[in-house]
């Protein structure tokens, strides 16, 4: 379960990941570094609601699970007067391809988690939360049980919390490993009991969630960043990052570089300076291309990257997202091609066959690159990947089809070179490297 | 979506249907509104004030394009050999929106079949486009989920549970609804195209609902036959029944020629000859015997037209036995109805009642689309109860349940009176004094006087109930206290009409039950087949078997043992006719083929018989002569229709048998033509009737469940196999009736006995 001790260096500015050593996650140890002082705070203090979603608005915190929308206004979107049960939802089914930072967070604090729900759920009058944890974790979810019982005996979840006479029940779910469940709605229809399919919006959960009810669902990062919010404000919060960018962002970065892990740095914090504190790309190689944010994010080839810094403006400006925070490396060896037709086969198989473009459409990109790939490309193919790309884009009912459709577009449109080699000359590009 | 249809504007589109909920996932109705940074689907994006929307701008059009090659490119291109051909919505849009040559060059997806059972064939589900309208029908409309999408992403496949077929008896809908050739009718199944076929309207001839249909006719066969939409009536549905029945037109049973029994020996014969034969024979008996010796039994499914005729010629003949109330066993309150029983409301009114509850009925089986309506209804929040012998499973949620057996069903209706008087501050019956309400009766008398609407209902199994003249007043003394509207779910296609145009009992006659307990000389079986379609069918046997002449017209050669004359008259698909449907609407349709062989409508042969008869009344030149002569116009019917008793509520009075039995008439074997039909007798509902009791009766019996027990009811018996059904009480044994192993005993209730055969 304990990850080597040379991979739990999180960087000098970790906030949530500060001081972890591995070994202490127990909620003793977490409320020796402060944990549950917030929750405390708020409650014996009686501070209204209304305040707390105040507050997370001044940190401009930004969900940390791809879309960056803005958290205080989410959760200001919840009825505030609504009579019946509401939910907040932890989205802990991380499954986009290179991330691997809500694993850490729940294995490593699993508390800053549960404060931060118990948090949220207080600034949104909800009674009861469900955390959905990834299918392919198990000793994670057995963690988060360990950790939630332990909540639970130490008065912090429950009935009248710290007797405040706020009521907070907290439920870890274990998924089932499907990609698509870390989709909102689809997360919300296999808590359900159903089958993992995205729910088409309007409503959104704030209106129509778990159950029908109001709901809100966050990321783990981002519920695990709360405490530290209303413990030191939303300006310090805010101070950390940049503008409209605050706080710390944990990136996972992988690939070719001499240390992959998750490093948690300030917003903003220029790219090359992350691949240095990763050991830089593996084997002194060149950098070759990035994709910054998860699987799904556009990739960038290594000038841009090189010139950018890490936050969700920042990176839109050059042309791709944020996301999750995964950070893919790529140095000089890797076939742009092989690379794209990987990602296409998750995509494909990830797919939940509910509406037709990303049904038929993710099937189709993939076997083009295939193609490509075992040199029986075609001329036209590379102009049909993008045709059929922004055919599927902006149609489906989730955003798995723009996820799909992104990779291939910007592979085909930053080293549309490569493919064409591929095409042309029916081998790699970089096969002298192999 | 709804704007659009409304405005006449038309959006392409494969998962949207107005009757079921949205799903958004075909993506084929994406059009272009104003601000919004990308295409929306129709059919998900509600309309808001001021919204600008583009069904048919360039993006709209790229969009939608763009989904349609999307479809075609892992769909078989052999429109050709497809069975949908020609009807197909993915064919007609792809010549809108498809191109003319395909970019994709990849393997195409290949989807194994499925079998779903006899009605509906899965053979080719590679056509598939997954839009789910199956999928939705069968938890939204049909009330059970029998189809699921499995598997993800191209890997998606609409299956059953495994090993299962898709049983509801509304599953052919599923085929109208499938918008490619994925599900088609197995029985029509490359049968003919479908521009080779005629589209006649007609009425459905089976349950009481009168469901308007589309009968499809290559030559002189009817070839299919599909709902025509009708939203007061059937909607856009119809029920199993009434689209697979027309499969025994063409049964080898088929009588095609008039035959004579001469010295025990069956000869065909021309129709001037077997006439002869009919008319002397009647005249004779009646002569001898007077006309009361004559028993008439009329199907309730003939027509009113039929019915009519048949009740002149026996009252021509001096005979008052005339009844189309077969299955019928109390007729104490005749004299006491105020009109003819109907389901009180327009159908249309069933779905908007706020509270409900149905007496007596195997509703789902007996009135399909009604319990549809009252599905829906329950979904958004109508408490239907139910006071039944059996737990019978309606799919749909029941808010509270009196399941008694049926010599009690008097006494709970009772307890549900008094409960309900009580709730109400109103004076209980004074007959009713001594009775103290069961607790579930308390519960269904709460639920009824919470709403705002409500209605009693009596079922088939009331009306048919050896008491059911008391039910009938104790119903009417409930809906009187709870202020709600008391109806009849009414059995048959026309059983009102008849009653409208008299083909029942009349003073001085004997009706269904009293002419066959009492055995007649002779009788005349318009459509019916007593053995099956009787209340008691070995009285019938007996009866029939004893007169001197019995006189069949049917369409099929039936009762040979027991007839005298068998007279080709023809099913509803080969004579102009009208039905009186469950709300009073009077519904007339045209034979949509020639009749087969020498077979004649029957309203012809009763016009002829009437003459050779030298009776008043028979010179009618055409079927709208009959109908404007003998038949009520539609204004008149409202207001001889009633459900009203003069009955007084009486104390029931409980002396339960140790055993007794409830019989449902299952649906594929509740009339003549459904009998034959050969699908339909391939599928779950028409599997042989077992002995269905409570585990402990077997326990106490000593006897394995399915083993074969003997049965006995009054003088006869059955032998069949015995089966545990937790939804029976204990004192009950469930046999169906209507069928060939269960017509040795006597009466649908009753005292029975069950032992080890």
């Amino acid at each position: 379960m304990n990850a080597p001790r040379e991979f739990l260096d999180f960087g000098p500015d970790a906030v949530l990941l500060a001081g972890l050593n591995g070994d202490n996650w127990r909620l003793a140890d977490y409320v020796k570094r402060g944990g549950y002082e917030a929750l405390a705070k708020i409650l014996s203090a009686k501070v209204p609601p209304a305040a707390v979603v105040a507050e997370v608005k001044k940190s401009a915190l930004r969900g940390r699970g791809g879309a960056g929308f803005p958290t205080g206004l989410k959760w200001s979107f919840m009825p505030q007067q609504y009579a019946g049960d509401k939910y907040v939802v932890c989205n802990s089914d991380e499954g986009e391809p290179g991330t691997f930072k809500d694993r850490d967070i729940l294995r490593y604090n699993p508390h800053s988690l549960i404060e931060g729900m118990a948090i949220a759920a207080y600034a949104m009058g909800c009674a009861r939360g469900y955390n959905y944890i990834h299918g392919e974790i198990w000793d994670v979810y057995e963690r988060c049980e360990e950790a939630v019982a332990e909540a639970y005996a130490a008065g912090f979840l429950g009935k009248d919390i710290l007797g405040s006479g706020f009521d907070f029940q907290l439920h870890n779910h274990h998924g089932f490993g499907a990609y698509i469940c870390g989709e909102e709605t689809a997360l919300l229809e296999s808590l359900e009991g159903k089958k993992g399919q995205p729910r088409f919006k309007p409503p959104f959960p704030a209106s129509y969630g778990l159950y029908g009810r109001p709901t809100t669902i966050n990321n783990t990062e981002t519920f695990a960043s709360v405490p530290w919010i209303v413990r030191h404000g939303g300006e310090w919060f805010l101070n950390l990052g940049r503008p409209n960018n605050g706080g710390t962002k944990i990136f996972s970065v992988s690939g070719d570089v001499e240390r992959p892990g998750n490093y948690e740095v300030r917003l903003g914090t220029p790219f090359a300076r992350l691949l240095e504190m990763a050991g830089g790309v593996r084997g002194g190689r060149r950098l070759k291309a990035v994709i910054p944010g998860g699987s799904s994010a556009p990739v960038l080839p290594a000038a841009i990257m090189m010139a950018t810094d890490m936050d969700y403006d920042s990176i839109a400006k050059a042309g791709s997202m944020l996301g999750s925070g995964a950070v893919i490396v790529m140095d000089e060896t890797r076939c742009m091609v092989k690379s794209l037709c990987r990602l296409s086969y998750f995509y494909y198989e990830e797919s939940c066959g509910q509406c037709t473009p990303c049904r038929e459409g993710t099937g189709w990109l993939w076997r083009m690159v295939d193609r490509i790939e075992n040199g029986e490309g075609r001329q036209e193919d590379l102009d049909l990947l993008n045709s059929v790309s922004d055919n599927i884009m902006g149609r489906t009912i989730c955003a798995l089809g723009d996820a799909a459709a992104m990779p291939v577009k910007s592979f085909v449109k930053h080293f549309r070179d490569e493919f064409q080699h591929h095409i042309d000359h029916k081998r790699c590009v970089v096969a002298p490297y192999l | 979506m709804d704007a659009a249809v409304k405005l006449g504007i038309y959006v392409p589109h494969f998962c949207w249907h107005r009757k079921l909920s949205i799903a958004a996932n075909c993506r084929m109705c994406l059009v272009q509104v104003e601000k919004a940074p990308k295409p929306l689907p129709a059919c998900a994006t509600p309309v808001a004030d001021g919204m600008k929307v583009h069904t048919h701008s360039e993006l709209a059009v790229s969009a939608q394009k763009g989904v349609m090659e999307f479809l075609l490119i892992n769909h078989p291109l052999d429109c050709p050999i497809c069975d949908q051909g020609g009807e197909c919505q993915l064919q007609d849009l792809a010549v809108g929106y498809g191109a003319s040559g395909s970019r994709y060059g990849e393997p195409k997806r290949v989807v194994f079949h499925k079998n779903l059972g006899p009605l509906v064939s899965a053979e080719e589900m590679t056509r598939c486009i997954h839009c789910t309208r199956c999928v939705r029908f069968g938890q939204e409309i049909a009330g059970v989920m029998e189809l699921g999408m499995m598997g993800r992403g191209e890997h998606s496949e609409i299956v059953t549970f495994v090993g299962r077929t898709v049983d509801s008896e509304l599953s052919g809908n599923m085929i109208d609804l499938c918008p490619v050739g994925a599900l088609t009718s197995k029985p029509f199944r490359y049968a003919a195209r479908t521009w080779e076929l005629a589209r006649r309207k007609s009425v459905s001839p089976h349950d009481a609902l009168g469901s308007n249909l589309v009968v499809q006719v290559k030559g002189d066969r009817v070839m299919r036959v599909l709902p025509l939409d009708n939203e007061a009536v059937n909607e856009c549905w119809i029920s199993d029944k009434d689209r697979f029945s027309y499969e025994a037109l063409g049964s080898d049973e088929r009588l095609t020629a008039p035959r004579v029994k001469h010295n025990g020996e069956w000869r065909e014969v021309d129709w001037p000859t077997a006439l002869d034969v009919v008319a002397r024979g009647l005249k004779d008996i009646a002569a001898k015997h007077g006309g009361n010796a004559i028993g008439v039994l009329a199907s309730p499914h003939a027509t009113l037209e039929e019915l009519a005729l048949v009740a002149r010629l026996a009252r021509g003949l001096g005979s008052e036995s005339v009844d189309h109330r077969l299955r019928q066993s109390d007729f104490s309150d005749d004299g006491a109805l105020a009109g003819v029983p109907w389901l009180g409301m327009p159908i249309a009114e069933v779905g908007a009642q706020d509270r409900v509850l149905v007496v007596g009925s195997f509703l789902r089986k007996d009135h399909p689309l009604i319990a549809a309506r009252l599905r829906l209804a329950a979904k958004r929040g109508t408490q239907v109860s139910m006071l039944h012998a059996v737990d019978d499973d309606w799919l749909m949620p029941v808010a509270h349940k009196a399941i008694v057996a049926p010599s009690l069903v008097p006494a709970t209706l009772a307890g549900i009176v008094v409960a309900a008087a009580k709730g109400a501050g109103r004076p209980a019956p004074p007959a009713l004094a001594g009775v103290v309400p069961s607790p579930s009766a308390e519960a269904i008398a709460a639920s009824l006087l919470s709403g705002s609407k409500r209605a009693v209902f009596l079922g088939n199994a009331a009306v048919q109930h050896a008491d059911a003249a008391r039910i009938r007043a104790l119903a009417q003394a409930l809906a009187d206290i709870v202020g709600g509207t008391l109806g009849t779910l009414v059995e048959s296609a026309n059983a009102i009409g008849a009653a409208l145009v008299d083909a029942q009992s009349g003073a001085g006659g004997l009706d269904a039950q009293a002419m066959l307990a009492d055995p007649r000389k002779a009788y005349v079986l318009l459509h019916a087949e007593p053995e099956f379609d009787c209340a008691n069918p070995v009285a019938a046997r007996a009866a029939l078997g004893k007169a001197d002449l019995v006189v069949v017209m049917s369409p099929f050669a039936h009762g040979t043992s027991y007839a005298d004359v068998l007279l080709p008259v023809a099913p509803f698909t080969e004579t102009a006719g009208t039905f009186v449907n469950c709300e009073g609407r009077l519904q007339s349709f045209n034979g949509v083929v020639k009749p087969a062989g020498e077979t004649r409508p029957a309203w012809k042969v009763l016009r002829v018989l009437g003459t050779l008869l030298d009776l008043e009344g028979f010179a009618f030149e055409s079927v709208d002569d009959v109908r404007r002569a003998l038949t009520p116009d539609a204004g008149a019917i409202a207001h001889r229709l009633s459900n009203a008793t003069s009955m007084p509520v009486t104390a029931p009075a409980a002396h339960p048998a140790p055993l007794e039995r409830v019989a449902d008439v299952p649906i594929y074997f509740a009339d003549p033509l459904v009998r034959r039909a050969a699908s339909l007798q391939l599928t779950a509902d028409a599997k042989p009737p077992r002995a269905r009791v409570h585990r402990a009766l077997l326990e106490k019996l000593g006897i394995a469940d399915g083993a074969q027990v003997r049965i006995r009811q009054g003088r006869g018996e059955a032998v069949v196999a015995a089966m545990v059904d937790a939804a029976v009480p204990p004192g009950v044994v469930r046999l169906a009736a209507a069928h060939a192993s269960t017509c040795g005993l006597e009466g649908l209730s009753g005292p029975v006995t069950v032992e080890r055969a």
